[in-house]
């Protein structure tokens, strides 16, 4: 118990600073996910042959290769990638970048695959009907989105969000492979110095459950929310 | 792009993807044994039994696999007790430490998904059988079985997928499956992309024989049309 207080003797405070990272580097690969969703889930649902094929392949591609994969994609190929880039504007330095950007964007994107399968799941499954209403009612493209079809694709989407985000959260523990001080790196390096892995790898699995039960607890009480007249 | 290195790095990671396919499906077979096992126990009228059987689930659900591997790979040989039995033959196994976590993490998933099958089979179809004078044993293996593997086969086509690819986490204890040496061979090389279209098409193209499989196996199982 001593090796998990807090203090210069334990690893209570590390691990502790370890778990918000691990929930830091979700909750960004979670945004960065609602953003190649919002890219994409038009892409789906438009009647373009060319478009649908883009998005078709993000998704299939992302949800039939290991996270693992990606990840070392993004680990060893992101720096070559970025000074690609840099040096189009003539920027020739080598450029280093943090393991939390590429770990929350690699994560990111594979959590977008999911996102956008559930918001095209969502956005089919709303009435046509209420698309029709919203054009008689006189409301711009802008209202008929925001207003009428958001609200109802949420109610709809949350309950598959939040498995989305229980897999992004797991998903955070393989950045640990990039060095990226989450749980997993820290009760690695607790484990390897204190040589009491079963210890610090079932305190870690303490955690996540702990981080797991949390969110789902948040996520009910924003499901009532969104259900309200149903 | 260098064209040579996919070329000449294909046939080292189709070799790889052996013991990628060894690891799903040994664990697939575990899996599915002790799945069976702990939905039958989920429906258990006797609430110890139940809640046993939710806690199981519900642990290797709400973990990382990651942890799950570090736990019985790392954690277990610590136990002083455990190096004097037989189970030290088996847990000094990278192979079967990951054939173990995988087991487990994908009999948990598999329970859940049998059991919302069980539970979605009508009463009526049961109370039929009964009326019909069936007893609860032919029951139970010539009505409720075969309508649960089709009830189940989509959600279970799905954890077949997701399973193979977690077993690219057994190349973290050190195996050298088709993402141990995908990454071994970016390590040399530093060409990533190279390696991950070769590596990442290898597993699309497994995606796809199981996905078809399955859609094949639902075909055969549907007695709606």
């Amino acid at each position: 118990m001593e090796l998990l207080s807090f203090g210069k003797t334990g690893w209570g405070d590390e691990l502790f600073i370890a778990t918000l990272m691990t929930v830091a580097v979700a909750i960004t690969a979670m945004l960065i996910g609602f953003f190649f969703a919002l890219l994409f889930t038009p892409l789906k649902l438009s009647k373009n042959k060319f478009l649908n094929f883009i998005a078709n392949s993000y998704t299939t591609i992302i949800r039939g290769v290991p996270e693992l994969l990606v990840i070392y994609l993004f680990f060893f190929g992101g720096t070559g990638a970025v000074m690609f880039v840099a040096s189009i504007f003539g920027y020739n330095e080598y450029i280093e970048i943090n393991a939390f950007i590429t770990g929350a964007f690699a994560i990111g994107i594979i959590s977008g695959a999911y996102s956008t399968e559930v918001f095209r799941g969502a956005i089919q499954s709303i009435d046509k009907g209420q698309f029709e209403a919203s054009k008689v009612l006189g409301l711009n493209k802008f209202g008929q989105f925001f207003r009428i079809i958001l609200p109802q694709t949420l109610r709809l989407a949350i309950p598959n969000l939040s498995n989305v985000w229980q897999i992004t959260l797991k998903d955070t523990s393989l950045i640990s492979v990039t060095g990226l001080v989450e749980i997993m790196r820290q009760s690695y390096i607790a484990a390897g110095s204190t040589r009491d892995p079963l210890l610090f790898y079932s305190f870690a699995a303490v955690l996540y459950l702990m981080l797991t039960f949390l969110s789902m607890k948040l996520i009910n009480r924003l499901e009532t929310k969104y259900s309200r007249g149903y | 792009m260098d064209i040579e290195l996919m070329i000449s790095s294909f046939p080292k990671l189709l070799s790889a993807t052996i013991i990628t396919l060894k690891l799903l499906s040994v664990s697939l077979i575990f899996g599915l044994f002790i799945g069976l096992i702990f939905a039958i126990l989920r429906l258990n009228k006797n609430i110890f039994i139940n809640k046993f059987a939710y806690g199981y689930s519900y642990l290797f659900r709400g973990t990382p696999l990651l942890v799950q591997i570090f736990i019985i790979y790392f954690g277990l040989g610590q136990i002083e007790y455990l190096r004097s039995t037989f189970l030290w033959v088996v847990l000094k196994e990278p192979y079967w430490c990951a054939i173990i976590a995988f087991a487990l993490n994908t009999g948990a998933y598999t329970s859940e998904i049998l059991r919302s099958a069980f539970q979605t089979i009508k009463p009526g179809i049961i109370e039929a059988g009964k009326s019909l004078g069936i007893s609860n044993k032919i029951i139970f293996y010539k009505i409720q079985i075969p309508i649960a593997i089709r009830q189940s086969l989509p959600a279970y086509g799905n954890e077949i997928i997701l399973m193979m690819k977690g077993t690219s986490l057994a190349s973290t204890v050190t195996l050298m499956d088709l993402t141990g040496v995908a990454k071994y061979i970016i390590s040399t090389t530093f060409k990533p992309i190279e390696v991950f279209i070769v590596a990442g098409g290898i597993y699309l193209f497994m995606t796809f024989i199981i996905h078809n499989l399955i859609k094949l196996l639902e075909r055969k199982y549907s007695f709606s049309e």
